[in-house]
């Protein structure tokens, strides 16, 4: 099963919000994954297969083994649904 | 058995908040193996945040020892997260009530008043409950009535700060779906007014060319590494090789000790993070699926860092001049008779950022950089004014940082007082 990492600063808070998005996306989308929510020190010593976040923490994250995305607007579930329907 | 419950068993705040996740698990008619491991991660959780609180709470003590040995005034570095976890420890269980039954008392208010809002950042619906369970304990309130009063307040909060910031947060996001929920919110009003008065005219800081490289500060724990590990070498080097090592580091250099002593600090507050995170990852899901049900139209609250990537320039001007005040604060409070609050790096970032954002939605650039001025100062005298009101817990050497945490203390720590 892949496994999706949401990251934000202190990994509480918008990287919550997102997670219970990308579940509920995954529903629908009639696929499985694992997803989880973490802060940025963190994400860098953790193993996933894709990493979503911030545009500007996701820069911090190149270099990452997972597949960083980084989005202009957290909430955009539409470009999430996109990113996860062709990577999952 | 009477006595067993309310005192062994409600009275020991982690198994009173793996209770609530329980509950909360079995009303989404979750499978019974993830009603168990949830309920073990919430008690999990909360035993790990306390453990962060014991961590930082000996180098703080260090820290207030070399302050006031070389400077001879109290000295505070506000740091919410830490200093809702120190108040686990004597207010654990009036914490984990008023949460939970603010939580309940903002889906009614959002069902019943016009506010829609669902306040949705979970951290800091437990760091307020902690402040209000702090100052109305200590204002001499009986257990039942700091609950009551305590839930009441942080249901109202819980509406009223996303309402404020409304119509600001609608010409920043493009929608009206979505709202700030973020206790720092009477700072953002105050950055988004200055800002309007000011800066008539003034283009959107947008348009101009930021260096990014500050942005490495997001990542929290070496934002703090580096604001306690600049505090910690000041103080040594201040107090002395000699006295440091004959009276505070039992004979350990001076400059390591600091270093150690600042990353004891960011390691201690990484743990209650991880903490704090996995208690709230049952009971905001919960949350979130009663309001889905009972509030029609419901409008999500989001933490703060949800605003930055619709102004990433602001972000950074926002937080440089909200780091500004704080360091001209430091030299202002000690006039006013009042603590020295040292600004930290982790409170400027997140909440000058984001009143950076409000400022210039309403005052392009020059209203940027005053409004996160104004709201720099705002959370440098709030938690210096808030001190004497919580108690014991206004020796530890941290505070709440955020504005609401300063304005609601406050006018509440006077209210109380003055009643008694």
């Amino acid at each position: 099963m892949k496994k999706i990492l949401i990251v934000c600063g202190n990994g509480l808070g918008s990287s919550f919000i997102v997670e219970m998005n990308v579940k509920k996306i995954i529903n629908e989308l009639n696929k499985e994954a694992e997803v989880a929510h973490t802060d940025l020190t963190s994400a860098k010593s953790e193993t996933a297969d894709i990493i979503l976040s911030a545009k500007d923490i996701a820069e911090q994250l190149s270099g990452h083994s997972a597949r960083v995305f980084g989005l202009s607007n957290l909430l955009d579930n539409n470009r999430i649904k996109e990113i996860l329907s062709e990577n999952l | 058995m009477l006595q067993f419950i309310i005192h062994d068993v409600l009275g020991t705040p982690a198994i009173l908040v793996g209770l609530f996740s329980l509950i909360g698990l079995l009303l989404q008619k979750k499978a019974f193996s993830d009603v168990i491991s949830g309920t073990l991660k919430t008690i999990m959780g909360f035993v790990i945040l306390t453990s962060g609180a014991a961590i930082i709470a000996t180098t703080l003590a260090t820290f207030s020892q070399l302050f006031e040995h070389s400077f001879h005034i109290q000295g505070v570095v506000p740091n919410t997260d830490a200093m809702a976890a120190l108040a686990q420890k004597n207010y654990g269980t009036a914490t984990a009530m008023i949460m939970v039954l603010g939580m309940l008392f903002n889906i009614v208010l959002a069902r019943i008043t016009p506010l829609k809002y669902i306040f949705l950042t979970g951290h800091h619906t437990l760091y307020m409950a902690a402040m209000l369970a702090v100052i109305l304990s200590v204002g001499g309130l009986s257990l039942p009535w700091v609950v009551t009063i305590g839930a009441v307040i942080l249901g109202v909060m819980m509406v009223v700060s996303p309402a404020i910031l409304q119509p600001f947060t609608r010409k920043i996001t493009g929608t009206d779906d979505l709202a700030l929920g973020h206790f720092g919110s009477t700072g953002y009003l105050l950055s988004a007014l200055v800002g309007k008065a000011t800066g008539k005219g003034s283009p959107s800081i947008e348009e101009l060319k930021v260096p990014k490289s500050l942005n490495f500060l997001r990542d929290s724990s070496v934002a703090i590494s580096l604001t306690m590990m600049i505090l910690f070498l000041v103080l040594v080097v201040v107090a002395g090789k000699e006295f440091v090592e004959s009276h505070v580091s039992e004979g350990q250099n001076f400059i390591v000790f600091a270093v150690i002593q600042s990353l004891t600090f960011a390691a201690g507050v990484w743990i209650i993070l991880a903490g704090v995170r996995m208690v709230i990852a049952e009971i905001v899901p919960a949350f979130k699926g009663i309001a889905d049900k009972l509030v029609k139209d419901a409008k999500p609250a989001l933490d703060c860092p949800t605003v930055f990537p619709f102004a990433p320039n602001a972000v950074i001007v926002g937080f440089l001049a909200s780091f500004a005040a704080g360091l001209v604060s430091m030299f202002l409070c000690p006039l006013f008779g009042l603590s020295v609050i040292v600004p930290g790096l982790v409170p400027h970032f997140f909440c000058g950022a984001t009143a950076g954002v409000y400022g210039n939605i309403c005052g392009g650039r020059r209203g940027a950089v005053i409004g996160a001025f104004a709201q720099g100062l705002l959370i440098s005298f709030l938690p210096a004014i808030l001190l004497p009101l919580m108690g014991d817990l206004g020796f530890a050497s941290t505070t709440f940082g955020d504005a609401d945490f300063g304005v609601a203390g406050i006018i509440l720590g006077h209210i109380v007082a003055w009643f008694n």
